[in-house]
């Protein structure tokens, strides 16, 4: 059985996985982000807050360039991995996905087999050296997606007939096993119902262990239950950005308590 | 032409039905339109409908009905020693219609006067030259049982056509009378108007139903008759296709299927790729101002009409592929007709066809599905190929096989670039033939429709027709529940 | 359950810098780039295709639109006329005159070249025929100069034109090599040049031994006819039956049994429809062959399923809003549907019947079995209703019954016809265009 959440764990020490200064987003004339700084750190999950339009999937977007793909997104200022500038004309897109991986608001299964959906990311990447090898990646991957149990004996089944929150998991287990070292997620239990949502977070935090995670959702609950880190966004600026505890419970900005407490978003 | 002025009578009485009806309303309600129930052009459309639509009906049912009751009357007429051998009541009937044509056109003319035409008797005086003379064509000698038809038949039609205008005209004015009688100020002018509008938009409707009850019954008459001279299992069964008007053709079916298949498997090897890669370009890789050019410029090639396709085969393609594989070059082909030729053209036509449907369908996968793939690190082009492509297989099965129907029922670019020559060969630089260019050849020559050699073209033609609506009905049932899929 | 957090993932990916690119990137990025120039190339085909089409049309179809012509001023004295007409051969006589005039102007212009009657009649015609019929015509123009301006020989005309060439002419009653000589010193002197043909557009077809004189007009005339009849027809069927299916019909079977009508009819191929033409409006109905009325009667139904489905896309983009807001203040359904939506429709119908008339324009291969092919256009019908019933051809039919003709002087005719053709075409989609770009309304 899972651990009970680890919201206590000790968060203080950590490596800066990824920093971002002056971040400068438009969409054709539309300032859509204006000048965010913020450090996310390694093995954390970092959620992001505020209210609709407020430019924080706009961010999480840009930190695996996922823009790049719309074409009037132009992104200005620094984002850097490791010290790596992701933006830098040397970079491939395709590398930097790889490395930091996605998880979207609706679930996206490809329509093939459950077994395809999972094995898509290590085939493409070169991470296996025979069948059996991907046999393992697939399994393993579907383990950590704690979805295994439920799809071991389908797994020539169309990821498109499983359940919403099922699916989602499977979107999650095929993020993970390109081994991505950061992982994305985009509002990724708004299309699910409450029994779903609760086995999605439990995963979450779960996956804290291995990687940095960003989450970008709507509930301040769930900010509240999953993540360590908690940026508070509002009309294109990072408002606030500290500890979770800390911003629930005391926040510095009156933007952000009006938040909170329910009288903007 | 009496039925145009019959036309313009009609709708003389209607528009005068009209203001009666609309004056009549008006005089009912003294002068004051609210104590109507309806507008007063109601009203008057009321009378004028009803003027109108019974006496048209009743026209066009006439104009059909008349020509079967004549040609009965007249081919009782006909003695059986009078038809020839190898010749046909049906011939016969048709040289007294040329006959009876011919001698009204002489009379209009005033080469002949009325008094001749109607009286005239061919074993005294020569009414074939005469005729001639006139400048009408008529193509063997009058027999007198055959000029006596002809002029029964002028007689009947021209009592029938009096009779027709004389109650057509009585109807709309019955009509006319009807609508006028009705009309007070508590008519409901309106409804009635309405609902006979309503009518009108159904028949209208209804006319796409008529069209293909037209062209089954059109196909299934005269195959069933084909059938009737012609053994079905040596059209179905025979691999030679060698029609002689003398009678004795041997009509194999196989020979034209095969050059039909061979020349759509051509066009498609031509057209999918290119079409199906030119649609995977515009929809994710090119700019917009790219796409703003070349989609316009692409669907150019399908607003071409097949004609100028045709003529390019013959005059442009076979003689650039002559002098590259002709008897100059490496020798493969004979002359400028050929598989390959009419083949090439046709997918040059059917290019843009299979971008613009390939399109639309790849443009329907989700965008979430492109940003899944994306997001885990995958190139443009492995997201197209492993999950865009493999997502709108289905759809693009479907749009393949719409372009195979309309490879197999395009006609001017085979009647032009493939040749006459029924063959069944593997050789695509052979001259072939299909099933479309033996329709036209087989019913534009000068047989006669009796012949087993003109009507095979109906059992060609219901071959066809099956063909393409089973792809058709099977492809859009593909593209449908593809699209019902990301609905 | 989850064993992961057990063991440590082995790490399968090396840890990399993500500026440099791996080998398997690299090899990836290639793939991608080869994928994208597949792309490219099937475009570049797709508009290298257009270019050939379109440049062959144009280079094959252009001297059509011309003609060698033969200008001579030319004056007969009454005394040579009573003296031509009192000999056995009248022609010759004439010929005889005009070869001598000929000659003096070649000499006064210095051209050196020798000829003889027949060279004159192989290049120009039979000039002393043509000369006598016009002066017995016109007797006060005796004495006065004439400027004649006479069509020279199709094979003339094939040698400007580059169809007939030296190194490949054989000396025959036709041409000989020597008189391209002749052809050469006249075309030097002025007197055989290139005109535009005005009786390419504006005449009617030759019989099948005279290129030169073939036109289009009369197929011009015939294809109007049959538009006529496709427009009458189809616009008030088309835009009845789509009312009646987007505003009015309910869910039954006679219903979907339309629609699936509509929606085969559309993809049946165009033959079949000239097969039910022959069927019904010919054997059965005993209409005139050949004629226009019959032909469009076949368009009709050919055009009508397009004419629907674009219909009906205008209608749908109408909001309901409208219809309610015309229910609302007390208009019955009928009222809202024909004052409101209808007009609102209207700029999307007619682009859609447009479009429709357009690809009918085009369309040969009913035409071909309701004989409009056989039949030899020679003239212009004589009113407006023998323009429906009078055997007359269509324009794709010409084209058709040009190619198929065994002189390929009628080839060069062919592509003139299209380039004709096309132009309508062109100007009937550029009109649909600025329709839509004009009234389109986004909601």
């Amino acid at each position: 059985m899972y651990d009970a959440p680890h919201t206590e764990r000790d968060v203080d020490q950590q490596d800066i996985k990824i920093s971002a200064r002056k971040v400068q987003v438009y969409y054709g004339t539309t300032h859509a982000i204006k000048d965010v700084d913020c450090d996310i750190e390694d093995k954390t999950v970092t959620a992001f807050i505020g209210p609709s339009g407020c430019g924080k999937s706009t961010f999480l977007r840009c930190l695996n360039r996922m823009n790049d793909t719309i074409d009037v997104c132009r992104v200005e200022g620094d984002i850097s991995i490791d010290g790596e500038d992701i933006y830098d004309k040397r970079v491939d897109p395709v590398q930097l996905r790889a490395k930091v991986g996605m998880v979207f608001q609706k679930p996206n299964p490809f329509p093939k087999s459950i077994y395809d959906n999972i094995a898509y990311g290590p085939r493409i990447h070169g991470l296996a050296k025979s069948k059996a090898d991907l046999d393992e990646i697939v399994e393993k991957s579907l383990r950590r997606g704690a979805i295994w149990d439920e799809v071991k004996d389908r797994l020539d089944a169309p990821g498109t007939g499983l359940s919403g929150g099922q699916q989602q998991r499977l979107c999650i287990a095929r993020a993970i096993a390109t081994e991505p070292e950061v992982l994305l997620m985009d509002e990724p239990c708004s299309a699910l119902d409450p029994i779903a949502t609760s086995q999605v977070e439990e995963l979450i935090d779960e996956l804290r262990q291995d990687y940095s995670v960003v989450i970008v959702t709507h509930s301040m609950q769930q900010a509240a239950r999953v993540s360590q880190k908690t940026a508070f966004f509002h009309l294109g600026n990072l408002v606030e950005f500290g500890d979770t505890g800390k911003i629930f419970t005391n926040p510095v900005d009156s933007r952000t308590e009006s938040y909170i407490t329910g009288r903007i978003g | 032409m009496p039925v145009i002025w019959l036309i313009v009578i009609v709708l003389a009485l209607a528009a005068a039905g009209f203001i009666l009806g609309r004056t009549r309303a008006m005089q009912s309600a003294g002068g004051d339109s609210r104590h109507l129930h309806s507008l007063p052009t109601y009203y008057g459309s009321n009378v004028a409908l009803k003027a109108v639509v019974p006496a048209m009906l009743l026209m066009v049912v006439w104009l059909v009905a008349q020509p079967f009751y004549v040609n009965g009357v007249v081919s009782g007429m006909i003695p059986d020693s009078a038809i020839a051998d190898g010749s046909s009541r049906g011939l016969v009937l048709a040289e007294v219609r040329r006959a009876a044509d011919g001698l009204d056109n002489a009379v209009a003319q005033g080469a002949i006067s009325e008094e001749f035409a109607r009286n005239a008797r061919a074993d005294f005086t020569d009414v074939t030259t005469r005729l001639k003379e006139a400048g009408q064509i008529v193509t063997t000698q009058i027999t007198q049982p055959v000029l006596r038809a002809a002029q029964e038949y002028r007689v009947i039609n021209a009592t029938g056509n009096m009779i027709m205008s004389g109650v057509v005209i009585l109807v709309a004015l019955l009509g006319v009378f009807w609508g006028l009688r009705e009309t007070n100020k508590d008519f409901r002018a309106r409804n009635v108007v309405e609902k006979s509008v309503m009518a009108l938009l159904i028949a209208a409707a209804s006319i796409a139903v008529l069209t293909t009850v037209g062209i089954v019954l059109s196909l299934i008459f005269n195959t069933i008759e084909f059938f009737r001279l012609y053994p079905a299992s040596e059209f179905f069964g025979s691999l030679t296709w060698a029609p002689s008007f003398g009678g004795g053709s041997e009509l194999g079916v196989l020979p034209l299927l095969w050059g039909t298949f061979y020349i759509s498997l051509v066009a498609l090897i031509v057209a999918v790729p290119i079409g199906l890669f030119a649609a995977v370009y515009l929809s994710e890789y090119a700019s917009k101002p790219v796409r703003s050019f070349a989609k316009p410029m692409l669907e150019v090639l399908a607003g071409i009409p097949t004609i100028v396709y045709g003529l390019f085969a013959l005059l442009t393609i076979g003689p650039m592929l002559l002098s590259v594989f002709g008897p100059d070059g490496t020798g493969w082909m004979g002359g400028q007709r050929a598989v390959i030729t009419a083949g090439l053209a046709m997918g040059i036509m059917l290019i843009p066809f299979v971008s613009s449907l390939s399109d639309d369908i790849i443009n329907a996968v989700p965008q979430a599905m492109r940003d899944g793939s994306y997001g885990l690190g995958a190139t443009k082009s492995e997201t197209i190929k492993q999950v865009i492509l493999p997502a709108a297989l289905p759809g693009i099965v479907g749009a393949v096989l719409l372009a195979t129907s309309r490879a197999i029922g395009e006609t001017m670019i085979v009647v032009l670039g493939a040749g006459a020559a029924a063959r069944l060969s593997l050789n695509p630089f052979e001259a072939m033939t299909t099933v479309t260019a033996k329709i036209v050849s087989q019913l534009t020559g000068d047989s006669d429709f009796a012949s087993p050699e003109a009507l095979v073209a109906f059992a060609l033609g219901m071959t066809l027709f099956i063909m393409t609506l089973g792809l058709n009905v099977f492809a859009l049932y593909i593209v449908r529940k593809y699209r019902e899929q990301y609905d | 359950m989850t064993d992961a957090s057990m063991d440590t993932p082995r790490p399968r990916r090396a840890k990399t810098s993500l500026v440099s690119e791996d080998a398997r990137t690299k090899k990836r990025n290639a793939a991608e780039k080869r994928f994208q120039a597949y792309g490219i190339a099937a475009i570049a085909t797709g508009l290298f295709f257009l270019a050939v089409l379109a440049f062959s049309i144009v280079r094959s179809g252009l001297p059509a639109f011309t003609t060698t012509v033969v200008d001579v001023n030319f004056t007969l004295t009454q005394e040579q006329f009573d003296e031509a007409e009192g000999q056995l051969f009248k022609t010759k006589a004439y010929s005889g005159y005009f070869i001598t005039a000929l000659q003096k102007k070649l000499e006064a212009e210095n051209v050196q070249v020798a000829f003889d009657e027949a060279a004159i009649e192989r290049i120009m015609g039979k000039i002393g025929g043509t000369l006598r019929e016009y002066y017995t015509a016109n007797p006060d123009q005796l004495g006065q100069e004439v400027a004649f301006k006479l069509n020279a020989s199709s094979r003339v005309d094939g040698y400007f034109k580059g169809r007939v060439q030296r190194e490949t002419l054989q000396d025959s009653r036709f041409l000989t090599l020597a008189d391209l000589d002749l052809v050469d010193a006249l075309a030097e002197a002025g007197i055989v040049h290139s005109a535009f043909d005005w009786g390419f557009i504006t005449g009617a077809d030759s019989g099948v031994d005279n290129p030169g004189g073939a036109g289009i007009g009369a197929s011009v005339v015939g294809s109007f006819f049959m538009m006529l009849v496709v427009l009458f027809l189809s616009l008030p069927i088309g835009v009845a039956a789509s009312i009646y299916l987007e505003e009015f019909a309910p869910q039954n079977r006679w219903t979907d049994m339309i629609e699936v009508n509509i929606s085969n009819l559309a993809a049946v191929p165009s033959i079949v429809f000239g097969i039910l033409g022959l069927a019904v409006f010919i054997q059965f109905m005993h209409l005139p062959q050949s004629a226009p009325l019959v032909g469009g009667l076949v368009l009709t139904l050919m055009t009508l399923p397009t004419i629907i489905i674009s219909t009906r896309a205008s209608l749908k983009a109408v909001p309901p809003s409208i219809r309610d807001a015309a229910l609302g203040v007390g208009a019955s359904k009928m009222q809202s549907v024909f004052h409101h939506v209808l007009p609102l429709a209207m700029p999307g119908i007619l682009t859609g019947t447009i479009i429709g008339l357009a690809q009918a324009l085009g369309e040969t291969a009913p035409l071909l079995l309701i004989g409009m092919v056989g039949f030899v256009a020679r003239g212009y019908p004589d009113g407006f209703i023998s323009g429906f019933t009078d055997p007359n051809s269509a324009m794709p039919a010409q084209i058709y019954t040009w190619a198929a003709r065994a002189d390929q002087a009628f080839y060069e005719k062919a592509w003139g016809g299209i380039i004709i053709l096309l132009i309508f075409l062109l100007t009937m989609n550029i009109i649909a265009i600025i329709l839509r770009r004009r009234f389109e309304r986004r909601w």
